[in-house]
């Protein structure tokens, strides 16, 4: 078990809030379609600070400008994945910005291990670290019970 | 209207002997700038008895081609594009007979691309603030702003990582950054800083950082602070899931020591070096050089700024440093509060932020921005705010500063009652919360104390800094303030 506070990663937007209820992810969403923004549902169960992509749940959804639709696929995605982390990115397109501008968590496993802090020790009193999930003992798809 | 006194009679103008500079060609009131022009608008005091005129003929004289007396030398050279070129000269308001403030002028002064080397801070400033602040014809000079044509910006390379780059390299996206100054900032031994590093980094900031000073002391030697944050920084990662960083100061006495001390850095896998503004304009170059080869996001403390971008009549602008760095290439800057406890009028600290962020800063003369400015694609420095503010202000902090910023809480961190770790949560609470706020269309800037309350009431570490800091306010007058008159829109 993780033993900062809240006992869970503390990656995107909101992790140090109580998790949101599907009322309170409607109005993030809102807002990114406000701001343009297409928004992406992805999951994974490697929670590594590195691990960039998660796999995606679908593309973006560039088209879909119903809150109430895209929280149906974040359902789905909940649904299909109940023992992941699934976060919600939104991306903004315009030049300068290329680049999500939302990034939050709207499900995890019941339980986070988290991590294991490997440490190489190198000549003079110089240190490689290296983190890894102990999650990721186990094979993809088989690591949240 | 005024006119030109250049004498045009090339065997008049070349006369050995002492003429004024308007009679030299540094005063054109027709001159129209080109768009390769640089342009920078000085605030003048001139001597009693000197006109404003030839104070600004004078200041674009000496920071260009000119010196005291006539030479012959001139023509053998295009002189005349060479010479920078005072165009307009404008009393600024509030200043001058009828108030109680000696006569100052907005002085625009154009000078050729081709005065300048390209991608070289220290030739650029050579140039405009070189000699000509000593410069006895005037009593005080300020340089306010300064246009930099697309042209000459294209030979900077620029922060070597900027914004967005930074946040996809932290995997921190839509709220701003927390960090931390690790205190007191002199005297801990290498472990006991990373105590508090670690602490920070746990509770949930995203970066603490060196101090200024903090460089290769008796009590801390440079390699061990490196050693000992480095531990905290990916002890915390382990335990919170998230990059962390630590600012590692370079700061050294030589370029060779702050090379060694980055590379230490890099060795170690710092996410993030450290120097300070005193190392100079060409050793920030060369940082900045070395930061883009290693995927090193570059933080740039203002150290010494204050000596002269403080005081209204005599200096540089601060906003005319933050361009400066964008083009040396900075990935942070220090650059104001508002709220804090260090210098800001809301107006200019808005000016600045623009200027570091924007990738087309308009005209904004509330602002202090007196030039459309095209960054033509330079990337965007990242603000740091730090000095005096804690969670109670995050509703003001997200209004004034936005949210590509650092909300560096040091004191408002470390001081908490119940603890180091304590403290960042609150400040992460309070900032989450408030950004949940904003997104939803709340008027959080009304809202702000009930929202905070309303996280206060299941976060109890925010309750305890709401309860410690609630009434700490830093309202003094600011020195550094806009001087305009808003333009009248007529009525059609």
């Amino acid at each position: 078990m993780m033993t900062n506070i809240g006992n869970r990663i503390t990656q995107g937007q909101f992790s140090f809030l109580p998790d949101l209820t599907d009322e309170q992810i409607t109005a993030q969403i809102k807002y990114a379609l406000k701001n343009d923004w297409a928004v992406n549902v992805e999951y994974t169960d490697d929670p590594h600070p590195r691990n960039t992509y998660w796999e995606m749940f679908g593309m973006p959804m560039f088209d879909l400008k119903d809150p109430a639709g895209i929280l149906m696929e974040i359902n789905e995605c909940r649904k299909t994945f109940p023992n992941h982390y699934i976060r919600v990115t939104a991306f903004d397109s315009t030049q300068g910005w290329e680049t999500p501008r939302m990034s939050f968590i709207v499900n995890r496993p019941k339980e986070e291990p988290g991590f294991r802090l490997i440490r190489e020790e190198r000549e003079g009193r110089n240190m490689r670290y290296t983190i890894q999930p102990y999650a990721t003992d186990k094979p993809e798809g088989e690591r949240y019970g | 209207m005024a006119k030109s006194e250049t004498i045009t009679d090339a065997k008049k103008r070349y006369q050995s002997g002492v003429i004024p500079y308007k009679q030299m060609g540094y005063w054109e009131p027709d001159y129209e700038p080109k768009e390769t022009d640089l342009i920078s608008l000085f605030r003048i005091t001139p001597q009693p008895g000197v006109d404003p005129e030839e104070a600004a003929a004078a200041v674009a004289g000496e920071s260009s081609t000119a010196t005291w007396t006539v030479v012959w030398t001139d023509r053998l050279t295009a002189c005349e594009l060479y010479r920078a070129k005072a165009y307009r000269v404008d009393p600024v308001p509030g200043t001058g007979p009828g108030t109680d403030k000696e006569a100052q002028y907005f002085a625009y002064i154009a000078y050729d691309l081709d005065l300048f080397e390209p991608g070289s801070i220290a030739n650029l400033t050579a140039s405009i603030i070189g000699n000509v602040f000593g410069f006895k014809a005037v009593k005080a000079l300020r340089l306010e702003d300064m246009r930099i044509p697309v042209a000459y910006l294209k030979t900077f390379d620029g922060p070597p990582t900027g914004i967005v780059v930074e946040r996809e390299r932290l995997d921190k996206f839509g709220r701003p950054l927390l960090g931390a100054t690790t205190k007191p900032k002199l005297g801990l031994s290498g472990r006991n800083y990373g105590r508090v590093v670690y602490e920070a980094l746990r509770g949930g900031l995203d970066f603490v950082k060196d101090d200024e000073n903090i460089n290769s002391q008796p009590f801390m030697h440079w390699r061990d602070r490196f050693l000992y944050c480095m531990e905290a920084v990916n002890r915390a990662s382990a335990t919170t899931g998230e990059v962390k960083g630590h600012y590692l100061n370079v700061t050294a006495a030589t370029m060779e020591d702050i090379y060694e001390r980055a590379e230490f850095a890099k060795e170690l896998g710092s996410v993030i070096i450290m120097i300070d503004l005193v190392i100079g304009y060409t050793a920030i170059q060369s940082m900045s050089k070395w930061a883009r080869k290693n995927d090193m996001i570059l933080h740039l403390h203002r150290a010494g700024h204050g000596t002269y971008t403080r005081q209204k009549t005599h200096g540089v602008s601060f906003r005319v440093i933050a361009k400066w760095m964008r083009m040396a290439g900075v990935d942070h800057i220090h650059a104001g509060t508002v709220v804090g406890k260090l210098e800001g009028d809301p107006n200019m600290i808005a000016g600045i932020y623009d200027t570091l962020r924007d990738t087309h800063t308009p005209q904004n003369l509330e602002h202090g921005v007196f030039f459309d400015q095209n960054w033509a694609s330079l990337n965007k420095v990242m603000p740091v705010a730090s000095g005096g503010i804690h969670a109670g202000q995050m509703h003001q902090l997200l209004h004034y500063l936005g949210e590509d910023v650092v909300l560096q809480f040091g004191g408002g961190t470390i001081g908490h009652p119940q603890g180091i770790q304590a403290g960042a949560t609150a400040n992460r609470v309070a900032l989450e919360a408030m950004i949940q706020a904003r997104n939803e269309g709340r008027d959080y800037i009304n809202e702000g104390p009930k929202i905070l309350d309303e996280a206060a009431r299941w976060c109890t570490p925010l309750k305890a800094a709401l309860d410690t800091w609630k009434d700490i306010t830093f309202d003094y007058a600011s020195t550094d303030t806009p001087d305009f008159v808003p333009t009248a829109t007529p009525s059609s």
